[in-house]
């Protein structure tokens, strides 16, 4: 009889057992809601303090000086965009390439080293990489620019962008590689129109949340585009960006500067969320597609 | 359908002309000799099987004959394959010339995933710089001679990847001849598909060996027999026993291969 009814007596500790194992579940709970907390918070904050001044003039005018109502910063909006053009230039290019060097063409120890130099660089405090890029390029210049700018961006995109092109170049199946090579196409045909073109979409991926990364970027811009109260888009000239703009309005002792502030942290938290949701779009497609 | 027989191989072929000439050829994988001293004559415009347990070096063979296996790091090669009086090992040619010469095709159907069934065909020109004078005419050409053109001439612009595995297989035959090679290497090129996938491309290597010479690994003994004008049997890396295919499976001179035709192992 004893043997039918054991399953039904509770065992010696079993209540014990439980209560732990809820505990646990709970704070696991806890935590992934910890994890969405903050964004979130600092959305919903961002908008209601900075959906006030939204407006078509906010990304047009210029701002006005202090007193004045009114204005806009539209020289860091064009700032920011021409700053990652620079940044983009420079880096998608030596970015990709590297990546495809390493992983189609170098095989062995250097290839290693690169990709262990990558990891550091990325790693580097963007501060860090601003005062290097000061004494590289500011100082021979003799003044800030947005060259100098985009150079900083650049050096902090290239680590992402060669990490992700090797990953994705090695996901490529290795027997394309050996179809276009069995048809008499030579190797670096091969790695550049066959296996990085298989990889692009994914690629395009790494490039937009590296974008999404420098958009923000403050630090090093600190150094080397300085900021410019005036619509610039000359390279060898300081220029004004989103993330420089927002610091000095932000620290100013005026009201309608500080509202700005605001205004321009939200543009960049949404272009930066654009940004990365069409990286996961992309991502979906790709996938998508390959069903 | 009924499975295509060669008539005249009931004949033992006096002369035919050898389109590859292999002497003394030997593979390594670093230390790994993969094949020994293997000297054979690839006959001209037959199909040609070449049969072996796994491991047995059969494809390794294969690859040596258009300079892929050295694309493997470690991989060394020794020994002469001469084809129009040309060793292709000598240092003046260049592997990726040779292989517009020497087309392959492998065991998976591998159509280029970004482009499209047209843009498949004509890769292997395109990606070479080739200038075409009629690209469709090309397109129509060689996906006629795999049987392939009344299925999709209406979705040329579709993915490859949108056919079955029997349609991109006979696709990426269609890209080899577009390449306009004189050999064509087939690696296992059946084993991703299904009877009626392979039936149609069995059909279709007989019909191609009257332009193209063709060498073919496989594991499926049948197929060697039904295919194929010549069949090559390799075991741990030697070539055991080279004939003309009836009399590999009827009356081969090799113990060795009879135990392995009449599947005592293997």
């Amino acid at each position: 009889m004893s043997n039918r009814t054991h399953l039904l007596v509770p065992a010696e500790g079993e209540r014990r057992r439980k209560i732990r194992s809820t505990l646990w579940l709970g704070l696991c709970g806890l935590s992934a809601v910890v994890v969405i907390l903050p964004l979130l918070s600092i959305f919903l904050y961002v908008v209601q303090k900075g959906a006030a001044g939204l407006s078509l003039s906010f990304f047009t005018e210029l701002p006005k000086p202090v007193g004045e109502p009114g204005g806009g910063m539209g020289n860091a909006v064009v700032g920011t965009l021409t700053l990652i053009g620079i940044a983009s230039a420079i880096g998608l290019p030596i970015g990709i390439l590297s990546g495809v060097y390493i992983a189609e063409v170098g095989r062995g120890k250097f290839a290693d080293w690169i990709r262990f130099f990558a990891e550091v660089l990325s790693g580097v405090p963007s501060i860090t990489i601003g005062v290097f890029v000061y004494a590289l390029v500011v100082v021979p210049m003799k003044h800030f620019s947005a060259f100098a700018g985009g150079v900083s961006l650049a050096i902090i995109m290239i680590p992402t962008v060669t990490r992700t092109t090797e990953e994705l170049l090695r996901m490529v199946p290795p027997h394309l590689r050996e179809a276009s090579l069995a048809l008499g196409v030579p190797e670096w045909k091969t790695s550049l129109f066959v296996v990085l073109r298989t990889a692009a979409p994914g690629i395009a991926t790494g490039i937009m949340l590296a974008v999404a990364r420098i958009a923000g970027e403050t630090a090093p811009l600190l150094f080397t585009a300085f900021n410019n109260r005036f619509l610039s888009t000359r390279v060898d000239q300081p220029i004004a960006s989103l993330p420089v703009q927002i610091l000095t309005y932000a620290t100013s002792p005026y009201q309608d500067w500080q509202q700005q502030a605001w205004t321009g942290a939200l543009v960049l938290v949404v272009v930066i969320l654009v940004l990365n949701l069409l990286a996961r779009l992309g991502t979906r497609t790709r996938i998508g597609a390959k069903s | 359908m009924k499975p295509p027989v060669a008539a005249h191989r009931e004949e033992p072929e006096a002369n035919v002309e050898p389109r590859l000439v292999v002497e003394q050829l030997n593979a390594h994988f670093g230390a790994f000799h993969a094949i020994h001293d293997i000297t054979v004559k690839i006959p001209e415009r037959r199909v040609t099987a070449v049969i072996g347990p796994s491991g047995c070096g059969k494809s390794t063979f294969l690859r040596c004959l258009n300079r892929m296996h050295e694309l493997v790091p470690g991989a060394r090669v020794k020994g002469r394959v001469v084809m129009d009086g040309v060793d292709i090992y000598d240092r003046q040619v260049d592997p990726v010339r040779l292989r517009r010469h020497v087309g392959m095709v492998f065991q998976k159907p591998n159509p280029f995933p970004t482009m499209t069934i047209r843009e498949n065909v004509l890769a292997g020109l395109t990606l070479n710089g080739v200038k075409i004078k009629d690209p469709d005419a090309v397109v129509e050409r060689t996906l006629t001679q795999v049987a392939l053109w009344s299925e999709v001439k209406d979705k040329l612009d579709q993915s490859g990847m949108s056919l079955s595995g029997g349609q991109q297989q006979r696709l990426c035959i269609a890209r080899v001849l577009a390449v306009e090679p004189s050999v064509i290497l087939l690696d296992e090129p059946c084993s991703a598909l299904d009877p009626i996938a392979t039936a149609r491309v069995e059909e279709l290597f007989f019909e191609l060996r009257e332009r193209y010479t063709l060498v073919m690994v496989t594991h499926n003994m049948q197929q060697a027999a039904r295919v194929s004008d010549y069949t090559a049997f390799f075991y741990m890396g030697d070539l055991v026993e080279f004939d003309q295919t009836p009399r590999i499976f009827t009356n081969p001179k090799e113990s060795r291969t009879e135990d392995y035709v009449t599947g005592r192992f293997g």
